[in-house]
């Protein structure tokens, strides 16, 4: 059992880092579970050729329904409004779980259960019921084991990978009454079903995420494994579905090569157990089936994003996880370390918008640029390119080129000392006799340079000018080389 | 303040933003010319397939022909130890079931699942569907809940029959889509089903029988008479 927890705030993540790069469980447990989901993508993915056409297929798609944002919002709440879907915008996490709590109260419902969804983690909903005495219990697996040990989910397809099964064992021991100590996963399984099992039966609330809303139907389209995210949306009298608005696609047709995309990317399957589309409430003469159908529509800083030509690509995200999967810094130091919900190449670029550069200010920084991330995102995100531009718009007060309006705590990163470096770098390099009597100076001094150089000689050895600058070295060797031809 | 002001005035306020940002003009994407690469027709062809990838999920396929089923799903049910099953009134399946269960209790959904819970959640062993179609390309089920089929009987019992015929059966998600015209008319909740429920959540180590069915049962039913 690993003891570590990061803290649950961006601000820490340089810390966070240290921690968990110095538990080798955990990176153990990371290292293994990225690898053996990066294999299972590259199994789905054999051609490159049609790879490329089917993610060209599905960037078309997320672009084309960004296009047209506003009008298919529009739309969308027009088709559920018609199939009985009560529609409900919220421009932050305290207006989401206002709407929440108000349902709640309306159906004097003690309890909700909640199938997989990141936006729910996006709002703390859980932590905001818990406050007015609404207990709100997660069905899928991993969330559950997560939820009973009050820990976060590291990963957003497989939110407990940073649990060992003798952990489960020791939760579900600990938690769940009658339950004996098992390490036998399928027993473990059984547990959780049974317990799971009688929460569905008595909730009067299920909450879900959505995967895809369809704007030309009024669909809300989910996408599991397990049956938990059906049961919440079937069983319980009320279903309420919580997700960002820009998680919408034009028509159903869209819809196909999107799921394909999805759960061979996330978890390297060619198809998930199910696919449920929801169109509306329990109609007259039907026998199961929620009477009442809510979506809440949450903004929290994607409007920003999207009105940012140069950001607004980070709303294409399908939520796969698969950059995650094959991020070289997300491998070592796990997603607990971002303090973000959304941790990784992508929770890096979200997470500005979301939450503002201020508190955000390193995440951006969580990369070494190799491209990856780009490279297997199935919606063709290009998360290298938003992640300079982040931390460009970091460095930088005022709306930097081709920006229209600032994000929020922009210039977070902005430091007198380093911006006193770049002018000087400037003033030195940007005139050939100030360069030359720079180097001049620099190399004759050498011997003062400073064994310790921050950040820089944690890991490296020391910057030291070079004895004599190129110029210079070229410029006598120059003199040799003539000198020599003449003696021929 | 109230909820549905506050809702209408968010409402106003994101839309604005993103209205302000202007329209971008992008043509829409050609889906069908995508998928028609692809298509795979042949019944023969599509059955196999369909067969291979459903039983890579984990499902029980049984080829047998449209006479034989009744004997067929009466063996599968002895086989399995189901001493109660559950089915749907009225649907183009339910007459054959009575003769099929004779040795065991045959229970129909005919009330709301409010009445039903203790049956559903505790008694019964297995339910019985009728499927709009099959998905050669993932060996996955079409099901349609309705007001005769609910939405729980292929959910809460630990064991899902479906029954299949073989005409239904497309190439790809796509194409069943387009060919039914699901968009002019989807119903409360339409379901792809692909093998029993599952879960990895515990070390990457895979166990069937998540939170739906441990097991699926697939009849396949076959357009000439089989071997």
């Amino acid at each position: 059992m690993s003891a570590v927890r990061p803290a649950a705030d961006p601000v820490a993540f340089k810390d966070n880092a240290r921690l968990v790069l110095a538990d080798p469980v955990l990176r153990r447990g990371f290292r293994g579970a990225m690898d053996y989901l990066a294999d299972k993508r590259a199994a789905q993915f054999p051609d490159g050729e049609a790879f490329e056409a089917l993610r060209g297929l599905g960037e078309h798609i997320r672009k084309r329904a960004l296009s047209r944002l506003p009008d298919l919002l529009d739309q969308l709440e027009h088709a559920l409004h018609a199939r009985g879907v009560k529609v409900h915008w919220a421009e932050d996490a305290a207006d989401a779980n206002r709407i929440f709590l108000e349902i709640a109260r309306r159906h004097d419902a003690p309890m909700m259960v909640k199938g997989k969804s990141m936006v729910s983690e996006e709002i703390e909903l859980n932590h905001r019921m818990q406050e007015h005495g609404v207990a709100c219990v997660e069905t899928d697996m991993g969330e559950y084991i997560l939820q009973l040990d009050h820990d976060r989910p590291s990963h957003i397809i497989m939110p407990a990978i940073h649990k060992t099964k003798e952990d489960v064992a020791r939760i579900f021991a600990e938690h769940i009454p009658g339950a004996g100590y098992t390490e036998d996963v399928d027993e473990l399984i059984a547990i959780g079903r049974v317990a799971l099992r009688d929460k569905f039966r008595q909730a009067k609330i299920g909450v879900s995420g959505v995967n895809f809303m369809v704007a030309e139907t009024g669909s809300l389209v989910l996408v599991e494994n397990e049956g938990n995210g059906r049961l919440s949306t079937t069983v319980p009298d009320v279903h309420i579905a919580i997700t960002g608005i820009e998680k919408i696609v034009e028509k159903l047709e869209h819809v196909p090569p999107l799921f394909t995309l999805l759960t061979r990317s996330a978890t390297g399957q060619a198809v998930t157990t199910y696919l449920n589309i929801i169109s509306g409430p329990r109609r007259e003469g039907e026998k199961d089936g929620p009477r009442e159908v809510h979506l809440v529509l949450l903004d929290n800083g994607r409007s920003q994003a999207f009105t940012e030509e140069r950001f607004r690509a980070t709303l294409q995200c399908i939520r796969c996880g698969a950059c995650m999967n094959h991020c070289p810094v997300y491998a070592r130091i796990g997603g607990l370390s971002y303090g973000t919900t959304y941790p990784g190449p992508i929770g890096a670029i979200i997470s500005p918008h979301l939450l503002g550069l201020e508190s955000t200010r390193d995440l951006p920084t969580a990369s070494s640029l190799c491209g990856a991330c780009g490279d297997v995102c199935p919606v063709g995100i290009p998360i290298p390119e938003l992640l300079m531009h982040l931390r460009e718009a970091g460095r930088h007060r005022r709306p930097a080129m081709q920006q229209r309006n600032a994000l929020k705590g922009q210039g977070a990163v902005r430091s007198i000392s380093e911006v006193l470096a770049w002018k000087a770098w400037r003033l030195l390099y940007s005139n050939g006799m100030r360069y030359r009597l720079f180097t001049w100076i620099a190399s004759r001094l050498r011997a003062l340079t400073p064994a310790c150089q921050g950040g820089w000689t944690r890991s490296r050895t020391p910057l030291t000018p070079a004895p004599r600058s190129l110029r210079e070295r070229l410029r006598s060797s120059r003199t040799t080389a003539t000198h020599d031809t003449r003696e021929e | 303040m109230s909820l549905s002001f506050a809702s209408t005035r968010a409402r106003s306020a994101i839309l604005s933003r993103l209205r302000a940002a202007g329209p971008v003009e992008l043509a829409a994407p050609d889906v069908a010319a995508y998928y028609a690469t692809a298509a795979v027709s042949a019944v023969g062809a599509l059955r196999e397939r369909f067969i291979a990838q459903a039983r890579g999920w984990r499902a029980e396929v049984i080829e047998i022909d449209a006479a034989g089923w009744p004997a067929a799903l009466a063996s599968v049910l002895a086989a399995k130890n189901v001493r109660r099953l559950m089915a749907g009134r009225d649907t183009a399946i339910a007459d054959a079931l009575p003769s099929a269960t004779r040795d065991l209790a045959l229970d129909w959904y005919d009330a709301p699942i409010e009445t039903l819970k203790p049956v559903l959640f505790d008694t019964v062993d297995a339910g019985i569907t009728t499927t709009l179609g099959g998905i050669a390309e993932t060996g996955s089920l079409v099901l349609w809940p309705d007001a005769r089929e609910p939405r729980t009987l292929s959910l809460l019992p630990p064991i899902h029959i479906a029954v299949l015929r073989e005409e239904a059966l497309y190439s790809t998600l796509h194409d069943v889509m387009q060919r039914q015209q699901w968009a002019a008319d989807l119903p409360t909740n339409a379901l792809l089903v692909t093998g029993p429920s599952k879960t990895a959540d515990i070390q990457r180590l895979l166990v069937y029988g998540a939170h739906g069915p441990r097991e699926l049962v697939i009849l396949l039913l076959r357009m000439e008479a089989t071997a």
